[in-house]
């Protein structure tokens, strides 16, 4: 089975290995009308079989398809829906992290700001780039553009995909809980609108760093939790083989977290994931920010901060 | 009535008076036995060895707060199981538990007062209850405290104990981080003071929000406090971690915090601080203007 398809997608794999299987003898004898038919009815199938499979989907399966080895990152949806990108790196005071991208570029005309954490595709760029899990560096580096997006006035748009804030020693040195916790006093007051979309892993406090925000959107298949799943399993069921139980327990998917009011809005995938079509998936975020956007450029800086702030007041039961 | 009365349990006086654990008491670090009323009055800190034993949220404001405590803040609110949430035990037992054994409702409790006269409001993380852990409740009620200190002009003391985010309520209590700081940005906003004190141990998602925002940040000596815990941090990069690593003293010296802050030590040193930072709206400043 490819790495397109994830164990719960085998009767899916098997009707595409069937199409393409079809289509090649196809190609070698000439057309055949038949044939073509017989491939088009399989399609429809696979698409059936995609659309029942998926419309079920457990939160440890969610949990899959957001760390898909090709799930758009950050960068992909850069290219898609933005020009002009031009990135901006370090933090002024240590190094400049990969684990989180950041630059200017336009919405259509409008200048924005994007930072967002980015994993890294190949074994190498997963390196470079941490598996995106940003030091207090990087955190810091997000600080700093939040800060000058605020002073030329540009709305600030994160894109969320991590495990988590690193785990290191040198992490740890240079304080990770105090650059964590600095993003999240300085956002709740930013006078530009903040809208975060989680397309990925929200891991925790890591993702929650660049997650403040007047808007706050998961895309379908995307999670969101206080700790992964296997993390929480390892603690509470003293193995991390649970962590299936964990991620049900906890509730970490889009519908879950959306039926708590914890985020605004759930973006709707291509079918079998935004894998299957980046372009589709880059296209649904981009009109939900558009429309985000038009609603909160219209509000004062004064009302835009108040009513970030009582969102933020609403967290919880009481 | 003095502090230690006020807090020593009333009820458990003579059938338990025989039983050497509710007399006696051991420093979790050199393992003297002490007598615990006397433990008590040295606030926890072992006469032979000066480790900081844990002491109850309770005791801590206690003994910090001037005598004639004003009011507690947000004592009405309880912990509630709105996820359903069960792993090998139901959250909605454990908190039974951690409440029948703490005697509190949740995880940390809030009190106006004075300290050496100056008005204050002051909560307390107890570690008692389940770790300490941080849920809707928690965030809550150090709400409440920074809108009793918004509205009243005064300074804010929190005493962190705490592993972090309370799991239980999944990402409820994530939010409880961006909800506790957004009320601290308000704090700064208005010139209020805040002083952190982090013991032992502060983690995760309490050390990654309210307890790193001091504008003073105070630790108790040899505390252990970091944003990953030791253990996921060797897992992580496969090394031993050196010695005294994430302690106060290590934390001091990486620039992270103001202050390490003896127990004893701990009244006088936060009186002084906040005189100062509130002389620019006090009377002392319109007396001598």
């Amino acid at each position: 089975m490819s790495l397109n398809y994830l164990d719960f997608e085998k009767k899916i794999a098997e009707f595409d290995e069937k199409i393409d299987g079809l289509r090649r003898v196809n190609q070698g004898a000439g057309l055949d009308l038949s044939m073509e038919e017989e491939i088009a009815n399989l399609r429809e199938k696979s698409l059936e079989m995609t659309r029942s499979i998926f419309s079920e989907l457990s939160a440890s399966q969610v949990a899959q398809l957001a760390r898909h080895p090709l799930r758009p990152h950050t960068t992909d949806y850069i290219k898609e829906i933005f020009t002009d990108f031009d990135e901006l790196c370090g933090d002024r005071a240590f190094a400049d992290d990969a684990a989180i991208i950041g630059g200017t570029a336009r919405l259509n005309d409008q200048p924005v700001m994007i930072i967002g954490q980015q994993k890294g595709r190949d074994t190498a760029e997963k390196v470079r780039r941490n598996f995106g899990m940003p030091k207090p560096e990087g955190y810091r580096k997000a600080l700093r553009l939040m800060e000058m997006a605020e002073r030329f006035k540009m709305p600030i748009l994160t894109f969320i995909d991590t495990a988590g804030a690193y785990p290191g020693l040198g992490a740890e040195e240079r304080g990770q809980s105090e650059a964590i916790a600095k993003n999240l006093l300085v956002m709740s007051r930013l006078q530009v609108p903040i809208i975060c979309t989680i397309i990925g892993e929200g891991g925790s406090g890591g993702a929650l760093a660049i997650g403040v925000g007047d808007r706050v959107n998961m895309l379908q298949y995307s999670i969101y939790s206080v700790i992964s799943p296997e993390g929480c399993a390892s603690i509470l069921w003293q193995s991390a083989e649970y962590a299936a139980a964990a991620a049900e327990a906890m509730g970490v998917t889009a519908e879950r977290v959306k039926s708590l009011d914890l985020i605004d809005d759930i973006i709707e995938e291509p079918i079998g994931g935004a894998h299957r079509s980046p372009a589709d998936a880059a296209k649904g975020i981009k009109q939900k920010i558009m429309d985000q956007l038009a609603v909160l450029q219209t509000m004062k800086p004064d009302e835009l901060i108040e009513a970030r702030y009582q969102k933020l007041m609403s967290y919880g039961y009481c | 009535m003095n502090w230690i009365e006020k807090i020593l349990p009333k009820t458990k006086s003579s059938r338990r008076r025989n039983i050497p654990e509710g007399v006696w008491t051991q420093c979790k670090s050199c393992n003297a036995t002490i007598y615990h009323q006397e433990m008590q009055k040295l606030l926890g800190v072992c006469p032979k060895c000066e480790h900081h034993n844990k002491v109850s949220a309770r005791e801590r404001l206690t003994f910090f707060l001037d005598e004639g405590i004003e009011a507690e803040l947000g004592e009405e609110l309880e912990p509630q199981d709105v996820l359903k949430f069960k792993d090998i035990k139901k959250y909605k037992d454990k908190i039974s538990i951690a409440q029948k054994k703490t005697k509190e409702k949740d995880a940390l409790v809030v009190m106006k007062g004075k300290v050496k006269g100056a008005p204050v409001v002051a909560c307390a993380f107890e570690y008692g209850f389940m770790g300490g852990s941080m849920g809707a409740v928690v965030g809550a009620r150090f709400i409440k405290a920074v809108e009793a200190c918004l509205e009243e002009n005064i300074p804010l003391v929190c005493f962190a104990a705490s592993g972090g985010a309370r799991m239980q309520e999944a990402l409820m209590s994530l939010m409880q981080m961006a909800k506790t700081s957004a009320g601290l940005a308000k704090m700064r906003e208005k010139g209020l003071p805040y002083i952190s004190v982090m013991t032992h141990p502060t983690y995760g998602g309490v050390s990654a929000s309210l307890a790193m925002l001091g504008d003073v940040n105070i630790a108790e000596p040899k505390a252990l406090i970091g944003f990953a815990g030791p253990r996921v941090i060797e897992q992580t990069i496969r090394q031993t971690l050196p010695e005294g690593f994430q302690r106060s003293e290590f934390l001091l010296e990486h620039g992270a915090i103001d202050m390490i802050v003896d127990r004893r030590e701990m009244r006088d040193t936060i009186a002084r601080l906040i005189q100062k930072f509130m002389y620019h709206v006090s009377d002392e400043k319109s007396a001598t203007a």
